[in-house]
């Protein structure tokens, strides 16, 4: 008798105690930030405050490590039989989280959905024609062209369930002409760590963590979260009072300004990073005549002695200090470390010298001067460095007129070239490869694909070719070294002038810790709150 | 705006014809309202600019753009419009992928609901200060809710919802700093409050949205209190005995309600109107924060919708205070058309 009160006694206390961590284990993550998702839809709309919601839901074939390097996902291996097929071997026993399993057939459906016409994702599927399935675990992308930078593209990419998909009406992606919208826009069934419980679109988006992804079993979860509400808080100092007061743990973006307040109060800390984006000026090397300013009839940005003086009169470090609150690291190259193709030696801005300026711009013929437009978008920090480079640029004597309009009119209105100087950023995150950013502004605008955001309309015959090959080209070192050369040709002729990678800061309750991403969104498996 | 009077014999009749023209003259304005915004969409810029990533091609762009029909004159997208929306099609959210009415079915408690506490407490507590300050019109009370009272006029009300946020939210922690609490649908309508949190949700928003008509209603009410006291029958009323309860609110303060309901009237639909910036401050998650965002971002279907029904908002609200005045004024219910015109 003894012995088996004993053994029940030690077996309670033993359950108790297994209880315990469970008990302790049910932890959410309150997260503010300033916008709420767009859409459930993983290939819907291709916008950061989108993908933070479905970048933690659905899931791609591969991702990225720490470091941000290519790593297996959905898919645990690949090959390229010939140029123009890619074979991915998926993962066995991957869950959706209505409970069905992953096949190739869910990767096929996802390839022709975000391939569709209503879908804003199918530049993650770049060159890509179509999917096709070999077995139930295996299924080749066919390229209609090729794309050396295809795995990277491929982390955007993610796979949507297709028996879901078709039982609820969502083949296709919110089409916004239509009069209902898509089941899909408010529910989500992906593999990812988290699922959605809840959506109230701008109160907040309820997710819980998926007690069956295969990431558990794969040592993928490096987090303890059970739970996450995601509320977007529109009022800068709303948002900040919520996470002083405790209403929340995680404050995504809080305004730089308030940065040195939050870092005062012991309950709070705050961590950045940097994102893999860079922002530049750019000039019209295009036209003849200035369109916007008086320069005697001429374009002094056709001559590169005057693109020079304006590199060497921008003073970065003051901008970093003044404009950013220390919140930059002033660069000297459009790639950021972390990028495919970036080349520190390529990285060296101009040194701040304005007496130098002075003398290029009088040797170009401007002793005096001249007077140019700079246009701008209303968005911080954008809007602030307009005003910066404006004062710095008419110390050395070119009158700098900063026009800044709202962001919705900013971007039809320099697409149409209609501009003469301008300022810009570009995010090199989606696909971290040089190709992607080096096409986009520096070749040869055609509108074809190509040049697309080169409105200063520069053209050189060597930076196509270096783009080319990096298009077609295979060899890692053969692309570094087309990337390092077309990165130290556009310093030397300057076609835009860079002024820093932005820092983003985090801030949170001490109790929580989060890995920064440089796409400067959070994955939840990789948060603790303790 | 001037109903025209109608004799009381035939008032039935005369009142339909009376409401059925301020409803047709409310479709106008709606026209009007949707005619005037369309033109200025052309100035708040380009949706698609803000929909695609700005790394998107110009292909993808010009796509969309055409696909919305962005490319059309904005008469032909306003006559789109109207046609739809007569068919109860307001189109859908550019922001958010999701039919424009249900939206703002969605958020209308939200703002409803504030909306009526904040007007509630303008009048509830407006009206007996506003007459007190006007019996009493030298006590150090009566000064002290006088100068209190210039907060409410001058203060914006962002710094308000903040200086509050930051007292109860921040440093004494009571109140909660944003949103809507936990909700509970009753209907089809969604309610704060039968839960704690709602109810705790609205205070903060409710005293900052309602801060500034408390005043005003507390300072018009004071001043017809004065004007109406230093009236004939107000001293005959003294004279004959009555007691001052009576003579105060039996008599005096019936006769300044026309007034004070015009301006709660038409208040009310400024309440409604303009909770934006209340609704922004505290995460309020009604039609005024709604429209902020559809304004960042260019979203074309939601402004629309939005202001023709802020339009037909005040529409109502007007023809439901010209009704009243008929219940209040016993002189506007004479024919006095009879006795020459107005």
């Amino acid at each position: 008798m003894l012995p088996t009160m004993q053994a029940r006694r030690r077996l309670a206390l033993l359950l108790l105690l297994a209880c315990l961590p469970a008990l302790a284990a049910a932890r959410t993550l309150r997260y503010a930030s300033q916008d709420d998702p767009q859409t459930l839809d993983p290939h819907s709309a291709n916008l950061l405050a989108t993908s933070r919601v479905t970048g933690n839901v659905y899931e791609p074939l591969v991702w990225r490590d720490k470091e941000w390097k290519v790593i297996p996902w959905l898919a645990t291996s690949w090959s390229q039989p010939d140029e123009k097929r890619w074979r991915f071997r998926l993962r066995e026993g991957v869950r959706f989280h209505d409970g069905s399993v992953l096949t190739a057939d869910d990767v096929v459906f996802s390839v022709a959905r975000a391939l569709s016409p209503t879908s804003q994702l199918k530049v993650s599927l770049q060159g890509v024609e179509k999917a096709v399935k070999v077995d139930a675990h295996t299924v080749e992308l066919v390229m209609a062209k090729p794309n050396p930078a295809l795995l990277s593209h491929l982390t955007n990419f993610r796979i949507m369930s297709k028996a879901w998909a078709e039982k609820n009406g969502s083949t296709r992606p919110q089409d916004y002409t239509a009069k209902e919208d898509t089941f899909a826009a408010r529910n989500a069934n992906g593999t990812g760590a988290f699922k959605v419980k809840e959506r109230q679109t701008d109160v907040k988006t309820v997710l819980v963590s998926h007690p069956d992804w295969w990431g558990h079993a794969a040592g993928m979860n490096e987090g303890n979260l059970t739970e996450v509400v995601m509320l977007p808080i529109k009022s800068n100092a709303t948002r900040l009072a919520a996470l002083l007061s405790g209403e929340v743990d995680f404050v995504l973006d809080p305004p730089t300004q308030d940065v040195a307040r939050l870092r005062a109060d012991p309950a709070v800390k705050v961590i950045e990073g940097g994102e893999l984006r860079v922002q530049y000026i750019a000039f019209d090397v295009f036209r003849d005549e200035l369109l916007y300013g008086k320069a005697g009839g001429k374009n002094p940005f056709k001559d590169l002695r005057v693109r020079q003086a304006v590199a060497h009169a921008i003073d970065a470090e003051a901008i970093r200090a003044k404009v950013m609150r220390g919140f930059s690291r002033p660069t000297g190259t459009i790639l950021t470390p972390g990028v495919q193709g970036y080349s520190p030696d390529a990285d060296v801005r101009p040194a701040y010298d304005r007496e130098r300026a002075r003398r290029l711009l009088a040797q170009a013929g401007y002793p005096d001067g001249f007077e140019v437009t700079l246009d701008a978008g209303n968005i911080q920090p954008a809007a602030d460095i307009a005003q910066a480079v404006a004062a710095m640029l008419s110390q050395v004597g070119i009158r700098v007129r900063p026009n800044i309009i709202p962001q919705s009119n900013y971007f039809p209105k320099i697409e149409k070239y209609d501009t003469s100087f301008y300022v810009l950023s570009w995010g090199g995150g989606v696909t971290a490869d040089a190709l992607y950013t080096l096409q986009a502004l520096l070749h040869t605008a055609n509108r074809k694909g190509e040049g697309d955001f080169n409105m200063g309309r520069w053209s050189n015959a060597r930076m196509d070719e270096l783009i080319q090959q990096l298009q077609s080209e295979r060899d890692p070192a053969k692309r570094a070294a087309a990337s390092r050369e077309a990165l130290l040709l556009a310093g030397r002729e300057l076609p835009l002038v860079t002024i820093h990678q932005p820092l983003i800061p985090w801030a949170m309750r001490r109790n929580v810790s989060a890995w920064f991403s440089p796409v400067n969104t959070v994955y939840f498996y990789k948060v603790r709150v303790e | 705006m001037h109903p025209r009077p109608f004799a009381r014999r035939e008032g039935g009749a005369l009142m339909i014809a009376f409401v059925i023209r301020r409803l047709v003259q409310g479709v106008l304005v709606m026209l009007v309202v949707g005619f005037i915004a369309f033109s200025l969409f052309n100035f708040v810029g380009d949706p698609v600019a803000l929909m695609l990533p700005p790394e998107a091609t110009q292909a993808d762009r010009q796509a969309m753009r055409e696909n919305l029909g962005l490319d059309r004159p904005f008469y032909v997208q306003f006559a789109t419009f109207v046609t739809n929306a007569v068919q109860g099609n307001f189109g859908i959210s550019l922001r958010l992928g999701r039919p424009v009415s249900a939206l703002l079915v969605e958020r209308m408690p939200a703002t409803l609901e504030l909306a009526f506490i904040a007007a509630s407490l303008a009048l509830l507590v407006g009206i007996p200060l506003g007459v007190y300050t006007g019996l009493h019109r030298n006590s150090w009370l009566s000064r002290l809710f006088l100068a209190g009272s210039l907060i409410g006029v001058s203060l914006p009300t962002f710094l308000i919802g903040i200086f509050l946020i930051l007292i109860f939210a921040v440093w004494l922690g009571v109140l909660p700093s944003f949103g809507r609490g936990d909700t509970t649908m009753v209907g089809g309508w969604s309610t704060g409050f039968l839960t704690a949190s709602g109810l705790k949700a609205l205070i903060l928003p409710s005293i900052t949205l309602g801060l500034f008509q408390l005043t005003l209603i507390m300072r018009l009410v004071r001043s017809e209190m004065l004007e109406v006291l230093r009236t004939d029958y107000i001293k005959f009323a003294r004279a004959r005995g009555l007691t001052s309860r009576a003579v105060n609110f039996g008599h005096a303060l019936k006769n300044t309600l026309v007034p004070v309901i015009t301006i709660t009237g038409l208040q009310l639909g400024a309440i409604i109107a303009f909770a934006i910036i209340t609704e922004t401050v505290f995460q309020w998650p009604g039609m005024g924060l709604l429209f902020i965002q559809a304004v960042q971002f260019a979203d074309i279907p939601v402004m629309a919708a939005y202001l023709c029904l802020i339009g037909f908002i005040f529409v109502i609200i007007n023809l439901v205070v010209d009704m009243l005045y008929y219940l209040v004024d016993p002189r506007l219910r004479v024919d006095r058309t009879a006795v020459g015109g107005h």
